[in-house]
């Protein structure tokens, strides 16, 4: 087996091991429970956090458990294999509201913020889309005027994974004039006077993740909370957004693969006419187109993330590795369902979760348009 | 107290065997391999033990390279230091010779309480445990449910279930003990506990380390000799009850589940 490069190595290994026995554990025999009740026990934080789950990709010395892209990489596709991506996607909100911290906050901020929600104690959600500003970012409007030691911050952010019952949310406000330039980062807590919280949205998917909208009347944030300099905060979203995009295309390559193991298994055990599915020409090339886009697009992810990994610029690749997986698990997920027939819309039938949680994967973190914007302004110079 | 975990590398509980031809051997190519279940309670316990007497755990395992993966998880879980036996001369021994590699390297340890598996999943023969306790000459105490080390550190009070009633044995230490489902519930390797155990000693050792003749161990020493391997037979249709009324239904079903079941 020498000669080749393989993406996961021992560490990835472990790691996966013991991401997969906490879901068997933790995870897998309440998860039908969970997606129906909207929610899972925010005990579970804590509990990911004791196995060093929450830590993966974060330094030692603000409490993480260091690793690698691929480690990171193999603990979402076992939390994705739990059968509930809602749920991997609300335990996961702090690996899109702890990364700007990283990135531009002061070492203080890094140890009050960061800290505590890598031991589970807190939780963490980002807040950047608004009512009327989603995929075009550089116009949020929620305001942060300046008052001495404060920010007044008044507004409001929509669709936040984790919203309902964050602590403490990474919050993209607008400091300055119109535009890009105007915007910057505060920590702000659901604790301060002037802040609240929607009642939990009603979605097509991730039901066990809670979507939330937050209000800001008047709501007074320490400068303090300020990450990095005014006007820093745009620059600190578009970095954001390439691990959001790689964590959302290996949720797709996941997606897409459990519909297709789901499909494989459903066919060679249902009849029809006399013989099982698989014994219908149809069906094996339905399979086995399926299973060659399912391989294309994972191979594509790893690939990019590789690189990634190496500190080489994939702006233009995780946009396209997003896209890819995302038209992959659409198609392969839709056909999951079609092979599953009536039972494929039942919601015993993991296949109908799969179909509906993929949905949201071309759409958050930056649409499948928004992607095609990026990638054509690449192309086209 | 020095604790010493025997380890066994057995394919995953999830994957499927397929006998290669010739029907004495699995096809191991798509193998996903893992730490013996029972292994694991083993490697808990220790830590256990660890946790409240001090002292260390080594682990040792047999087999090819791959078989450091499983030693490094027990590292992982919080062991000290692991050591690989691997020689292609070793391949394909017997548990007897297992037993003999595994108590050559042990030898030249210190040691108070050593843990096998009661049985690997892959073989279930569970005899390693015991023919490593014959070799080194001390107790051996088998299917360990529960047990408490005396405060002074010098005996162990093991439980051992016996056909539904429990069995309680005492024994002096140095002392094997086989480990059975039920012991304990093993904890997970920490991911920081992963990225630690990169660093801590694992060392290897081939057969010219250990001492032993050649002719005792591998495929050459062999005292059982497998055969052929077949599968298991294919699980039978269900069977649904008929009957006009639940009564009817009731005395079918208590007529099948003793006459073809066998199982009242
Ligand atoms: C379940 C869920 C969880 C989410 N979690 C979070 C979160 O935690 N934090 C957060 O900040 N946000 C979150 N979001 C918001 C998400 O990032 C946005 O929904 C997304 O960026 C799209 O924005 P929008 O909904 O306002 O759509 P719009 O931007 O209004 O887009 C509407 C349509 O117009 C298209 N479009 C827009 N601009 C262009 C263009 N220039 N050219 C061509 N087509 C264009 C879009 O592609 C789309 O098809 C979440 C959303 C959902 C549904």
């Amino acid at each position: 087996m020498e000669g080749y490069q393989e993406y996961f190595g021992e560490i990835h290994n472990m790691a996966r091991a013991t991401v997969r026995a906490f879901v068997d554990r933790e995870i897998r025999p309440h998860v039908d429970d969970w997606e129906e009740d909207g929610d899972f026990p925010t005990e579970l934080y804590r509990k990911a956090a004791e196995a060093g789950i929450l830590g993966i990709g974060y330094p030692e010395e603000y409490g993480g458990s260091g690793g690698d892209t691929f480690v990171k990489i193999a603990a979402v596709e076992e939390l994705v294999r739990s059968g509930s991506a809602g749920l991997a996607a609300g335990l996961g909100s702090l690996d899109i509201a702890l990364p700007p911290i990283l990135s531009i906050g002061s070492a203080e901020q890094k140890g009050r913020f960061i800290g505590p929600v890598l031991k589970g104690e807190k939780i963490a959600a980002l807040g950047i889309t608004e009512p009327d500003a989603g995929s075009d970012v550089a116009r949020i409007r929620t305001r942060a005027e300046r008052k001495g030691s404060h920010y007044l911050v008044n507004g409001s952010k929509m669709f936040i994974t984790s919203g309902a019952r964050a602590d403490q949310l990474t919050c993209a406000v607008r400091t300055g004039a119109e535009g890009y330039k105007g915007i910057s980062f505060l920590v702000i807590d659901a604790g301060t006077t002037g802040y609240s919280v929607s009642r939990k949205l009603k979605k097509m998917g991730w039901w066990a993740s809670d979507t939330a909208q937050i209000f800001f009347d008047n709501c007074m944030v320490p400068v303090e909370n300020l990450l990095g300099e005014e006007g820093q905060g745009f620059y600190a979203i578009m970095e954001n957004f390439q691990k959001e995009r790689l964590i959302l295309a290996v949720m797709a390559t996941t997606t897409a693969q459990m519909a297709l193991e789901e499909s494989i298994k459903y066919s060679m055990q249902r009849q029809a006419f006399g013989r099982p599915l698989t014994g219908h020409q149809v069906t094996r090339h339905k399979l086995a187109d399926m299973a060659t886009l399912v391989e294309a697009s994972r191979e594509f992810v790893y690939r990019v993330a590789a690189k990634i990994e190496a500190g080489i610029n994939q702006v233009k690749e995780i946009s396209m590795a997003k896209n890819f997986a995302c038209q992959v698990s659409d198609k392969v997920t839709y056909d999951a369902v079609q092979i599953h027939g009536g039972y494929g819309y039942m919601r015993e039938y993991l296949v109908e979760r799969l179909y509906r949680d993929n949905r949201i994967l071309s759409i958050g973190g930056g649409t499948q348009e928004i992607m095609k914007e990026i990638i054509s302004k690449f192309i086209l110079c | 107290m020095k604790i010493i975990v025997c380890l066994k590398q057995v394919p995953d509980t999830e994957t499927q065997i397929k006998i290669a031809p010739g029907g004495e051997k699995i096809v191991t190519d798509d193998i996903k391999w893992v730490m013996n279940p029972y292994d694991e309670f083993g490697v808990e316990e220790a830590l256990r033990l660890k946790e409240k007497f001090g002292g260390d755990v080594t682990v040792i395992g047999m087999g090819p390279k791959r078989v450091t993966e499983s030693i490094r998880t027990a590292l992982a879980m919080g062991a000290d230091k692991g050591i690989l036996i691997s020689d292609a001369a070793l391949e394909g021994s017997d548990s007897l010779g297992t037993a003999k590699a595994l108590a050559a390297v042990i030898k030249g340890l210190q040691f108070d309480i050593i843990f096998t598996g009661q049985r690997g999943i892959d073989e279930d023969q569970g005899l390693t445990g015991a023919c490593i306790a014959d070799l080194l000459g001390i107790p051996q105490v088998s299917l360990a449910v529960k047990l408490e080390v005396a405060a002074d550190g010098k005996s162990v009070k093991v439980n051992r279930p016996v056909e539904g009633q429990t069995l309680v044995v005492e024994a002096q230490l140095p002392v094997l003990i086989t480990t059975q489902k039920g012991l304990n519930e093993p904890r997970y390797a920490s991911l920081p506990g992963i990225m630690k155990a990169k660093k801590k000693p694992l060392e290897e050792k081939a057969l010219k380390d250990l001492g032993l003749d050649p002719a005792e161990v591998g495929l050459g020493g062999r005292k059982l000799k497998i055969i052929k391997i077949t599968p298991p037979p294919a699980r039978a249709e269900g069977k649904i009850v008929q009957g006009e009324t639940p009564q009817d239904k009731a005395t079918e079903l208590a007529r099948l589940l003793h006459e073809e079941a066998k199982l009242i």
